[in-house]
This record gives C-alpha cells, structure tokens and sequence, in this order.
C-alpha cells in the first residue's frame, strides 16, 4: 500500500529518490552525510511566481483588441455602408471574441479556448452592468447640473416661477418637504408594525404565525400602482377625503409594510439560537430575552433592511401619483390639500415641452438619487455586520455594562450574606475571585 | 462505514421512569407582551387582507359586467360597457419578456463575475453597487430611457438608427419583429413607427430588474460547496469547467427563482413604462412598432376617471395584474425553497 503510493508521487519507475552522482560516498565510519551545495551565489534565489495569469495571455487580450479595433475600421470605412456606434461596437465586440479565440488556439486546446472566451463574455457583461449604472446616474447629474447649481432651487417653490421662467426663480423646496414628510409618515406606521409583526411571525411559531407569513409574502408581490389604487379608492373615494400627503404615505406604507415584515423576519431567523437559549436557560423571560438578546443582535441587520426599505419607497412614483395630488404650493400639512414630492415633481416636470422644465425635473431627480444614496450609505455604515459583530464602541458599551452588572451583583450578594448570617458579614474572599476585583 | 445501533440496556425501565410533567408559567410581562406581538401579528393580517378582499370586492361590479369578456375585450370603454384588459395583458406580459431575455443573461454575467472573477476586495464594492443599482428610483430610469435611451441610443435621429431598426430591417419576417407601415429602406421614412415601442418599455424595465436577479443570484452561486468546486479543479477542469459543471448546477433553482422575482417586478412595474410608451388599446403583438401598453400603465392613465364602473374596471385590471405576479412569486419561492441551493438564501 505504502510502496504504491509513493509510486504515485514520485512517478513510475523512480520509488525511491535515487543518489544523485555528484554527492559524496558514504564514510564507512558513519557520521552525519551533508548534501553538497549547489553552487551559486547566497541569497540569489529568485521567488517563484504564483500567479496564474502569464504575460502572453495579457497581450492575447490586447492585440486580439487592437485586431478587432482595425477590422472594423476597416470595414465601416473602406469596405461595407455599415455606420451607426452601436453597431460599430457590436461588430467590434465580435470580432474581438473571434480573433481571441484565434489567438489562444495558437497554443491551447479546446478548453482552455472555451475558458478564456467565457471569462472575456462573462467580464464584459459585468462591466456592461456597471456602465448601465454609470449612465444612468451620470447622465440624470449632467441633465441636472444647471438647476442643482442655483440655491433658489431648493429653497423656493413653484408659485411665483411659470414654467418658462429661467432657472434663477423657482425652485423645488415644496417636493423635498412633501417627500420628507410623507416617508417620515410611512415610516411611523411601517417600522414599529413591521417589527412587531416580524418579533411575532419568529418568536410564536404556529398554525397562525404561518398564515400570516404566507399573507405577507403574498403581499410583497403586490405592484405598487395597486397599492395606490387602494388607497384611492378607500380614502379619496369611499370615505371622500382629499388627496393629501398623508394617503400618499399611506399608500407607501401599504407598499412598503410586506417589503419591512420579510426583510426584518429573515434578520430575525438569522439570530443564533444558542444565544436566545443562553438567555433562557439563565432565567431571563421570554420578553427579556427578546429584548436584550434578539433585538440587539438583529439590530444591524434590521436597520439595513429598514433602511433598504425607505430607499425603496422614498423614489416610488405611482402610488403617489394617485393619491398625493399635484401643487405648485408649498404644503407643510400633509393632512389636508394637494403635496409634491420629489418623484412626482420628476414625473411632472419631464412630461412638459418646456426644456426649462425638464431640466428641472432632472435637478429634481438628481435630489432625490442624492437622497437615496444618502440612505444607502447610512445603511451600510449602521448595518452590513452579521449579527453577533459589535462594533469597538458597542464592545466596550458592553464591557461597561457587564462590569456594572457584576460590581452590582457582588453588592446585592455582599447585602444578602449581611442579613443572612448571624455572626455579621463573611470575608469578601470567600466570593467568587473575579466579582470582586472586577 | 457501519453504524452500530445501541439497543437499549432494559427496555422495561421505560415504564417505570414517566417523564415528568412540564409546566410553563409565564410571567405578567411576558404574558402582555406575547398578547402585544400578537395583535401585531394580527393588525398586519387584517391591513394586509383589508387590501386584498376590498380590491375583490371593487372589482367585482365591473367582473360582473364583463364576465369572462373581460380578459378577451381590448378597448377600454367603461361607459359603454365595453372594456377589458386583453391589449394591456399582452401588452404587460410582451414587455416583462423582452425584460426578462434582456436582463437574465446581464445578470447572470454580473453575478458570475462577483461570486467567481472578482478580485476579493473588489467583490463587495461590486455587491454594495448592484444594490444601489436596485434602489435607483423607477422614475430616473424613466428619464433616462425618455431622453437618452429612446432618442440617442435605440431610435437615433430622422432615419431612427438603432437596433430596433436593424432587428425590422433584417429580422422583420418574424412576425414579433415585424413594423407595420415602416420601410426601412425608405430614404424619407420618419422614426416615429420605431418610439413608444414594447421593445423600448421593456430594456427601461429590464435595467430595473437586472440587479434584482443579480443579487438573488450572487447568492446562491456564492453558496456552491467549496469541496465540489476543488474537486472539479483537481479533476483538471479549468475555470469555467468548474463553473459549468458546479456552480451553474448548484445554482440553477437560485437562477430561476430570481429570475421568476424579476418577472414579477417587470410585470408591476409603472413608471417606466408609462413614460416611455405610447398607449393604445389594442393586442399590439410587433414588440418594435410604436404602441404598447401595460395593466399598471393602464391605471395610471385612468385613475382620475370618475365614474364608479371605471374604478371598479381598474380595480378588476389590478386584480388580475395582482394574481399574475403572486403567482410568478409563489412559483419563484417554490422553486427556490425546493433547489438545494435554496435553503438558506432569503428571496
């Protein structure tokens, strides 16, 4: 069994490393045999390269570019009516995948041939996604860039600017105070509800708990228009009150409430059980347990998914189109009369002729994706560690209040022992070590 | 391998050794607070059924009215009693399958590429910013496509350079590519046969849906087992044997799944399209012919209607748009819940 397996290593027919001639016989008198040195300089030997990228499959890449580049030139110039960018990129993308592949075949087989093209297509595509990205945001900053570049922009409304004034009067403080305000309402109702709802659906598992679940991830596929419809047709229909910034945060809370539930459920799930059982097994209730135990250890991840949440609503444009109205006022009451916000604002402004106002609107979304990436960023600051990762301030928060507990619990313990005993207070060395010189 | 079952040293003992009762008091405090979780709990159910039962039953005037006519009927006519959402249904389901073919396989790169080429300390950059990619508002992909996608990029200029036209021009005797009134050899043809299209609706949708499914997706590659992935290496595969013959497998449910909770997104989804499309009530099945139309789109553009028949036809056509993706949802958790990739991912 040993024999073959060392076969295996050191190849067939070579069992053992046979003496290599140059080394010294044997003595007859025995001793300690050195290996002869291989002759060269100290310190010359030169660190292996691990990588596995050589330099010729580098320049595969960029000549079979500069290749595919020519073509093409080429061919929209000279030889074929072709024109246009798009498919003058396309056709060099092509190109460049066949002279690639020609180029590796040169000196590696199928594989090899097939490996090298599908990295190529799948880090083209990753790099498409990321372009999408960049145009999308970049394009609306460069649409955007003349009004974000006046004050009045945001600290004036719409009701002394038409919409063909320039873009020194007017402005979009009207949308920003009516998107503030209906997300702050919207998160007044989701948060505490959602929480509550996500505590339930993973604290009292059963036959109704599951029902509700069902219910809420039915819910999540509910379109956002709907969510709005409904409102519309409850609060501004059926029980006749006005279109106002409060059915629009409404609306979004109905949106957003099945999107809070799930997210906050799955934190919740991902609470180590040991941890909830350590509580218990301690003699903490149920309500403690949750409370100092689960809530604090989902709270990274929760506040994540909240935040996620409100990023989600806050650029939602449809239910409000339903239910929030449309004004050139700035509306500090979200309980009565018509209230903008930014997404609507957006949708409004760009649907005009007037290029004045489309390039209000762009500012507009430029605010809002600001606003957006502000809670992203917020998110992933406050969030991002898995549940059980402090912090260094959490940790020494922690530490602190561990060591309070514990001067606490040698006191009380010191009290105890004092009433206790008959022959007054016990030596403090007979406490546990630890409790008392902590 | 074998497994040595221990029997049971006196099976007798059993009996006699009952096991104790357990009895559980519960405190005041935790008393209140399970009865506070679970009004919560119940609070949701009820909104959330609210919701529901009372979009059945505001749809059902209009349900009567039309009966099963209401799927067939494409006009929208509702004071004639004339109205249904077969145009619109076709219409939304053309635009999340153009959405879908586009953003499936962009995701799949982009997913691949996180989960497998990136380098370690780019990967969760590229995370976080696929993430972003999702909460971008709807409304900005909207302008975006309106003002630069749709006049600059796909439909550029009098002539309409693009790929909608290359697609008409050498792909046109496929009826789904096929225009209507266009001749793309037409010197002095106009564009405006080629704007407003299903085809452009649904890239605008598709870039909203792509990091959605890549996300899903990310996740369940990043999960394939280690041991499989070094096994396939030791086999001798390259990198994207190992992918083909590990990853992709392990991950199929996960892709399909996401991409199921993509379709459902695509299907909702509003704004996008509202912008962009030009409505027309009729089954517009030429993806690149102006016109098109979505259910969600369709509300939009009729809300302000005031007359009850018209709510309860809206409220009919949300309905059905509300059972279309729950049941794209539903059969995307299953298949997620079933894979084996799927236990732990949380779509």
């Amino acid at each position: 069994m040993s024999r073959e397996r060392t076969t295996l290593l050191d190849g067939p027919g070579r069992p053992y490393p046979e003496p290599a001639a140059d080394r010294e016989p044997l003595r007859p008198g025995g001793g300690t045999t050195l290996p002869a040195r291989v002759a060269g300089p100290a310190g010359a030997e030169r660190r292996r390269s691990t990588t596995t990228v050589r330099r010729s499959d580098v320049m595969a890449v960029f000549g079979a570019a500069f290749a595919a580049l020519g073509l093409t030139v080429l061919v929209f110039t000279q030889l074929a009516p072709f024109d246009g960018l798009l498919g003058f990129v396309v056709f060099w993308y092509f190109a460049f995948l066949t002279s690639y592949a020609v180029l590796v075949r040169l000196d590696e087989s199928g594989p090899v041939i097939r490996d090298r093209l599908a990295a190529v297509v799948v880090h083209s595509l990753a790099f498409l996604m990321l372009l999408a990205l960049v145009v999308v945001v970049g394009f609306t900053l460069y649409r955007g860039r003349e009004p974000l570049a006046h004050l009045n922009f945001y600290l004036e409304d719409m009701r002394s600017a038409g919409p063909l004034d320039p873009l020194d009067a007017g402005g979009i403080r009207h949308a920003i105070i009516g998107t503030l305000q209906q997300i702050g309402i919207a998160l007044a109702v989701t948060v505490p509800l959602g929480l509550i709802c996500a505590v339930f659906l993973s604290e009292l598992p059963g036959a109704f708990s599951r029902f509700v679940r069902i219910i809420v991830e039915a819910m999540t596929a509910l379109p956002s228009i709907v969510a709005g419809l409904f409102v519309y047709a409850t609060l501004i229909l059926a029980l006749g009150r006005q279109k106002s910034g409060f059915a629009a945060a409404l609306a979004l809370s109905v949106m957003m409430l099945p999107i809070v539930i799930r997210a906050a459920d799955v934190v919740l799930r991902l609470v180590p059980g040991t941890l909830r059982e350590a509580s218990l097994a301690l003699g903490a209730s149920q309500w403690r347990t949750i409370w100092h135990v689960v809530l604090p250890t989902a709270r990274s991840g929760a506040m994540t998914a909240i935040i996620l949440g409100t990023a989600r609503g806050i650029g939602e444009t449809s239910p409000v189109l339903l239910t929030a109205g449309f004004t050139q006022f700035t509306n500090v009451n979200p309980f009565q009369a018509n209230q903008v916000s930014l997404p609507l604002f957006t949708f409004d402004a760009v649907r005009r002729p007037d290029p004045v106002m489309i390039s209000r609107g762009f500012g507009a979304a430029a605010v809002l994706m600001a606003l957006v990436l502000l809670l992203f960023i917020l998110a992933r600051l406050l969030g991002g560690r898995a549940p059980g990762q402090l912090s260094r301030g959490q940790r020494r928060r922690r530490a602190l209040a561990s060591r309070r507990d514990a001067v606490r619990f040698v006191r009380r313990e010191r009290e105890r022992l004092a009433q206790t005993t008959p022959y007054g207070p016990r030596e403090p060395d007979l406490l546990p070590p630890q409790a008392t010189t902590r | 391998m074998t497994v040595v079952v221990m029997e049971p040293a006196e099976p007798s003992a059993a009996s006699t050794d009952r096991p104790r009762r357990i009895r559980q008091r519960r405190t005041g405090s935790d008393l209140l607070f399970r009865g506070v979780i679970r009004a919560g709990g119940l609070m949701v159910l009820a909104i959330m059924l609210l919701v529901g039962i009372f979009l059945t039953l505001r749809a059902l005037p209009a349900l009567r009215t039309m009966g099963w006519r209401f799927l067939t009927v494409q006009e929208w006519d509702p004071a004639g009693a004339a109205f249904g959402v077969a145009g619109v249904l076709v219409g939304t389901v053309l635009i999340g399958m153009v959405a879908i073919v586009i953003a499936v396989p962009l995701a799949t790169g982009a997913a691949l590429y996180i989960a497998e080429y990136a380098p370690r300390r780019i990967a969760p950059v590229l995370v976080n910013v696929v993430d972003l990619m999702a909460a971008v508002p709807s409304v900005v992909y909207g302008i975006w496509g309106l003002y630069l996608l749709q006049p600059h990029l796909l439909v550029a200029g009098e002539q309409g350079e693009g790929l909608p036209r290359w697609l008409a021009t050498y792909l046109g005797w496929i009826p789904l590519f096929r225009v209507d009134g266009y001749d793309p050899r037409d010197p002095i043809g106009s564009n405006s046969a080629l704007t407003g299209s299903t085809f452009v609706a649904g890239i605008i949708v598709a870039m909203m849906v792509t990091p959605i499914i890549s996300s899903v997706m990310r996740e369940v590659f990043s999960q394939a087992p280690v041991g499989e992935r070094e096994g396939a290496f030791a086999l001798g595969a390259t990198k994207w044997g190992m992918i083909r013959s590990v990853v992709l497998p392990f991950g199929r449910g996960g892709m399909i799944g996401g991409t199921m909770l993509g379709l459902g997104r695509a299907l909702g989804e509003t704004i996008g399209v509202f912008l962009v499309i030009s409505f027309v009530f009729v089954i517009q099945p030429h993806i690149l012919q102006n016109g098109g139309g979505s259910i969600s789109s369709l509300i939009a553009l009729r809300y302000a209607e005031s007359n009850a028949i018209g709510i309860a036809g809206l409220m009919a056509a949300g309905l059905v748009l509300f059972v279309m993706t729950l049941l794209v949802n539903f059969g995307a958790g299953l298949i997620i819940n079933r894979s084996r990739s799927g236990a732990a991912s949380d779509a």
